[in-house]
Order: structure tokens, then sequence, then C-alpha cells
């Protein structure tokens, strides 16, 4: 089956080429269908080529297309292994739902063709990123999945915050890619090759644990992660992509885009295991986001802002648990999360869809009895996220926090924050839950709501059976997910692990601390009068405590200003003043020297007769004849 | 008194000097034209003189050459003279000065 391999991506990208050419004349249901029949097709392709993995005893393989750079190691070949082929998976199969989903959602669009021209390019992008089989490739995937992000933000451009929206996501992606990029020269200067398995294999030979050129890799590429997963601090930017279409949050910043960063992490495991003190750092900058962007999260009043956060948020839990070796566990987490924020992004779209644009959760409400789909998927998803037993969320929220617990030491702390994050998630997708499906509507007058139409509700069905039931992958009875990741991280250090009846409290305290988050946001929101939120904390919180306005100060405004010194003093100066310069020294000698052009015959054979004499002599002298 | 290689080049570095001379003082684009005709030949006759006395064919040939490119050349300039002349009415090439800078 890895013949076809190709295929995963180059379905997406013919049908981006196709929808971007002739998806105009092939009408909205062709275009539409077309872009999700071919990102599907790629799914099934990546399925029956990687079901061999679940078995256990089918091996990764490395497939060559060609040789891109041979002398250092880039081809341009796939790592086909088990944790490839569950991102492929997760790519293309929520990919395909999202698919399905926008051709109800974007309807009617003026660019209807070249959205899904976008998506198509997006997945393309991203299954060169998790297939790469070595960093260049996946480098060239990385910067592709930073450019299709920055279309599908701005999607709508005419809306300035949009524009504005993409170009900020592209441009602090930028500093994550330059932490990356300065990572590969070092990788390159230090094993000489950008592939994978040499490289990871040369690792335990080359260094000790702790060796600071690992340590300095490690810490740069942590940079580019923190980047495009959004973590402190670099997550700025996903909060204001909530410009773009609803479906394209759900793709780039719930399933996948986001992903990559956690993913290129666990790609890296073995530099990161020969590098305790970044996956320290590393474990503390997750915890870190989780708790900002969970507290964040609860003032916010945007119901797409709400799951910004927390994205960011759960990003944070999934960082943390690479940064404390439980890879699986945090990949684990990544899956679930995947679907069940997907979900959400997609139920919120319905909800937004249903409202005719509205997205203040205040300003919503009692849509229970109108949207009975979007109604108990999103609280499938709700459950889930808040990590109720035996939603998916549970689990994997639970395995990550076990994890960090077994390390002992001051990673108690870590897990106490996480936690506390468990808490706050709880009370505020509680808090979203309760004020747009329950008490009564609190819509303007005029506003009908109504059920969204299939193409939108399947879609979420399909992803609310996976919220509810992919936790039982990877229980404590039965560990299905750890063992297949497992040929994955072959030469990575096992975490700690606990005890089962550790195991057992911690999870009862996890979900009791959930219990309790949504206790306290059922009661506080589910009357019929919204308590008032304007005391200081909700104002800084809604604010997301002015770390915009911070960056907007220090950095962009003196960026600004150095910018503004180049372009008003350098460029006219020094750059125009060079070239008018050259200009006037051409006009200048050309006015001196038209007097030689005559325009007589007897005046250039002259000319021609004293040179020939000239140089006659001169060959004469330089030859020794006088 | 013998006549030595010496003579003949003597005679056509004279007559390649009265050509160059003829092409920068004469005005008549036909008098200039034969003034060219002179360098040309002029060479001609010192690459005789030198394939004789070295014994080499070279020199011979080159002037064949030379011939052949002479003729050439004044098929195409007497046609180029023959143009001007009906346009201008005078073969005075001081007053083809329309390229001036």
């Amino acid at each position: 089956m890895t013949d076809y391999l190709w295929l995963l991506v180059a379905l997406p990208l013919a049908g981006a080429v196709v929808n971007l050419f002739i998806g105009r004349r092939l009408g909205e249901k062709v275009a539409g269908w077309f872009g999700f029949g071919i990102v599907a097709a790629a799914f099934l392709i990546a399925f029956f080529a990687g079901v061999g993995f679940l078995g256990g005893d089918k091996l990764a393989e490395t497939v060559l297309f060609f040789s891109w750079i041979p002398s250092v190691g880039a081809d341009v070949a796939f790592l086909w292994d088990p944790l490839s082929v569950l991102l492929t998976l997760i790519v293309t199969g929520v990919g395909a739902l999202i698919h399905l989903y926008s051709i109800g959602y974007m309807h009617g669009d003026a660019r209807f063709p070249r959205f899904f021209a976008f998506l198509n390019l997006f997945i393309a992008s991203m299954l060169i990123l998790v297939l790469a089989s070595n960093y260049a490739l996946m480098f060239v995937g990385w910067e592709l999945v930073g450019l299709s992000s920055y279309l599908l933000i701005s999607f709508w451009f005419e809306k300035p915050s949009a524009a504005a929206a993409g170009k900020k996501a592209f441009i602090v992606n930028r500093i994550g890619d330059w932490g990356f990029l300065v990572a590969l020269m070092i990788i390159f200067a230090t094993f000489g090759t950008f592939d994978f398995q040499t490289i990871f294999a040369e690792t335990p030979v080359l260094f000790g644990v702790g060796a600071g050129t690992i340590t300095a890799i490690t810490l740069l590429l942590f940079v580019g992660a923190a980047g495009k997963s959004a973590q402190i601090p670099l997550y700025i930017w996903l909060p204001d992509a909530m410009e773009g279409p609803t479906p394209v949050s759900a793709l780039i910043h719930a399933a996948t885009m986001v992903t990559a960063g956690v993913f290129m992490i666990a790609r890296s495991a073995v530099l990161f295991d020969y590098a305790p003190t970044t996956a320290a750092i590393v474990a503390v900058v997750g915890a870190a986001t989780a708790l900002l962007a969970a507290v964040i999260a609860v003032a916010q009043t945007d119901i797409k802002k709400v799951l910004a956060y927390s994205t960011i948020s759960q990003l944070g839990y999934m960082v943390l648990a690479v940064g404390v070796g439980a890879y699986s566990a945090g990949l684990f987490h990544l899956t679930t999360h995947a679907f069940f924020k997907a979900l959400l992004f997609l139920g919120a779209g319905s909800v937004i869809h249903a409202l005719a644009g509205e997205q203040d959760m205040r300003r919503m409400g009692g849509l229970r009895k109108v949207m009975p789909v979007t109604f108990i998927t999103m609280g499938i998803a709700w459950l889930s996220i808040a990590g109720i037993i035996p939603f998916s969320g549970f689990w994997s929220k639970d395995e990550i926090l076990a994890a960090t617990f077994a390390k002992g030491g001051w990673w108690i702390g870590l897990w106490a924050i996480g936690i506390v994050v468990a808490l706050i998630t709880a009370f505020y997708m509680t808090r979203l839950f309760v004020m747009t499906f329950l008490g009564d509507s609190r819509a303007p007058e005029g506003v009908h709501p109504h059920e969204s139409p299939a193409t939108m509700t399947t879609p979420l069905i399909i992803l609310a059976v996976f919220s509810a039931g992919i936790g039982g992958l990877n229980t404590p009875w039965q560990l299905v997910f750890e063992h297949y990741l497992e040929p994955a991280f072959a030469g990575v250090m096992h975490p700690a692990e606990a005890e089962f009846s550790t195991l057992f409290w911690l999870g009862a305290v996890a979900l009791l601390v959930a219990v309790t988050g949504i206790v306290i946001a059922w009661r506080r929101y589910g009357r019929a009068e919204l308590p008032a939120e304007d005391g200081s904390f909700w104002t800084n919180a809604l604010g997301a405590f002015g770390v915009d306005d911070f960056y907007g100060r220090w950095i962009v405004a003196p960026g600004r200003r150095v910018a503004e010194w180049w372009a008003s003093v350098f460029d006219p100066k020094v750059i125009d003043g060079g070239v008018h310069g050259i200009a006037r020294l051409v006009t200048g000698s050309g006015d001196e020297l038209r007097i030689l052009q005559s325009g007589q015959v007897r005046w250039y054979a002259s000319g021609v007769a004293i040179a020939s004499v000239v140089l006659l002599v001169l060959f004469l002298i330089l030859g020794g004849a006088f | 008194m013998t006549v030595t290689v010496t003579w003949y080049l003597l005679l056509g570095a004279a007559l390649f000097s009265m050509g160059v001379a003829g092409v920068m003082i004469r005005r008549n684009a036909l008098i200039m034209f034969m003034s060219i005709e002179l360098m040309l030949n002029s060479v001609n006759l010192t690459f005789v003189a030198i394939s004789k006395d070295l014994g080499l064919i070279e020199g011979q040939v080159a002037a064949l050459f030379v011939m052949v490119i002479a003729a050439a050349e004044v098929t195409i300039g007497l046609a180029i003279i023959v143009a001007i002349f009906r346009k201008k009415a005078s073969a005075n090439v001081d007053e083809l000065a329309e390229l001036k800078g």
C-alpha cells in the first residue's frame, strides 16, 4: 500500500489546483463535493496503508520519491511510522469532516471554490509536514502550513480585522520559524544531515544527557513549536485568528495546524530526551500557558474567543505532556482534542450560522429546543473537554496529569496547576454551554434560529461519536494507543508510571474537580438573569490581561519606529541617493562625451587610425622592443 | 643592388600610410573608398612578400581571402555610395552627419 502514499499529498494538491483554476466554472456544488471527496480519498488511502501498524507487526518504512539535496540527507521521502500515520489520519479524517461541513457553512459565499482550494492546500501542506522523513522537508511543510493559514484566516479580506489577523498569525509564526530554522542549521552543523533516523541514531553515540548542543537545538525547536502550537509568549495570534470562517478555526486552530508544534517535539523525542533542561522548560511553559489561557477564557463573551483560549489552554496540556516525556499521553490528548475541539468549533459555527452571524454569548440562550442535534453533540464535546468520565477528554487529560504527578518532586507543582486548569476548564465550558443552549432566548427580535442543514450536522454527529468513545482506546486497563505508538518512541526513555491505586486517586481528584467546576458554573449561569461581569477581574481577563497592548507598546511600536527610520531616512537618502548618484554620473559623463560623437566618418576613421598606432606602440613597449 | 624583402615591406608600409592619410583627409566618398582599397592591397603585398620570404603558404592564402572580401566590400560600398548620391546629390561625407550626438 505504501506505493500509493504519494497520492496523500498529490490528491489534495490537485484538488487545490483544480478548485483554484476552474472551481468557478464547476459551480458551488461540484467544487465543494470535489474538495471533500479528494480529502476523504486521502483518508481512505492513509487508513488502508496504515492499518497494519495496529497489529504491531508492521515496521516503519521510509518511502523515497526522489532525491532533493542528497548531500545533506534532504530527500523528498515520507517516514511511514505509527506517529505519522496517526497524524495523517487525524488531518485527513477530521479535515474531511470539516470540508463536508464547509459545503453547508460557506453556501452562497462569493469565493466558495477558492475556500475549498485553500482548505485542500492546507491539508496537503500539513501532510507534507507530518509525513516528512527529514527536518528539511518538514520545514517545507511547516512554512506551507503558515502560508495556507494566512490565506484562510484572512479569507474575508474585505474586513480589515480579518486581513490584520492573517498578517498577525503569519508574522508571529515567523518568529517561531526563525527558531526552527536556526535549530536546523545547528542540527546540520552537528550531524551533517537532516534525516530523522540518522540524527536520532547518532544522538546517543555523540552526546551524553544534558549536552549543550542538544539543549540549544531543542530550545530553538521549542521556539518553533511555541509559534505553531500557540504557547507563551507566541500564543497571541490564535485568538485573533478567529476572524477566519468558523470551519477554518476548526481545521487550523483545533485539529491540525496547532498540533504541528506538539508533533514536532514528539518527532524529536530523542533529542528532547537528551536535554532534560529543555524538557523542564517545555513542561513549565505548557503548564503556564494552560493556566493563563484558561483564566482568560473564563471572561470571554465571544463564543469563538472562548474556544480559542480553550484551544491554547489544551495545547498547554499537550506541551506539558511532551515536556514530561509522556509522548503517547500528549499525542493521545492531541487526538481526543482534535475531535472534541473540532466538534466544539463546528457546533459554535452551527450556532453562529443559526443566529445570522451573532457571536456574543450574551445574546444567545435557549437554543436547545430549536437546534437539538447541535445541542446534543455540543453537550458531548462539553463533557469531554471538561473531563467527565467516560468521555474522551477525561482519559487523555488524566493520563497527562498522572504522568506529571508520577515524576514526583517539583513536578507535582505542575500537576497542581494542571488540576486548577481542569477546574477552570470545566467552569468556562459550562458557562459557554449554559449561556448558549439553556435558559431562554436572548436573541434580538427578528432572528429566528434554525437547525443547520445535513451537510453541517452529519460531521457534528460523527465527531460526537468519536469524542465520546475514543477515550476507550487508552484506559489504564487497556493501553491500545500507547502500544500502537511504542515503535515510534523505541529510542526514548519511558516516563515514570504511577501505581494503579495512585492512578485511581488521581482520576478521582480530577473528576471531582471537573464536577465542582461544572456545578459552580451551573449555579452561576443557570438562572434567568445573567450575573453582571464587570469587576476588575472580568474586564482584565476579557482584555486578555493586556498582553497584546504590552507587545504593541514594547515590540510592535519600537519595531515600527525602526522601520520608519529605514523608510524615511535610510531609503531616500542612502538607497535612492546611491541610485540617483549613479544616474547623475552617467548623464553627466554622457554630456561631456557627446562631442566625440560628431557624426563625421573621417573623424571616426582618424580615431581608429590613431588608436591603432597608440596600441601598436604600447604593445611594442610592453614586448620590450624599445 | 639586390631587392630584399625589406623593400617590399617598406613599399607596403608607404602604400598603407597613403591609404590612411587618404581616408582621413579626403572628403569625397569615392576617393576614401579608393584609399581603403589601397590599404587592403598594401597589406596583401606585405602578406605575399613575407610568405615568399619565409617559404610559407599561409600568407598567400590570407591575401586571397582579403581579395575576396575586398570584392564583396566594394560591391556593398559602391551600392551605399550610389544610394547616398541619389538622395543627397553629393558624395561629400562631411555632409552625412545625421548621427551627430
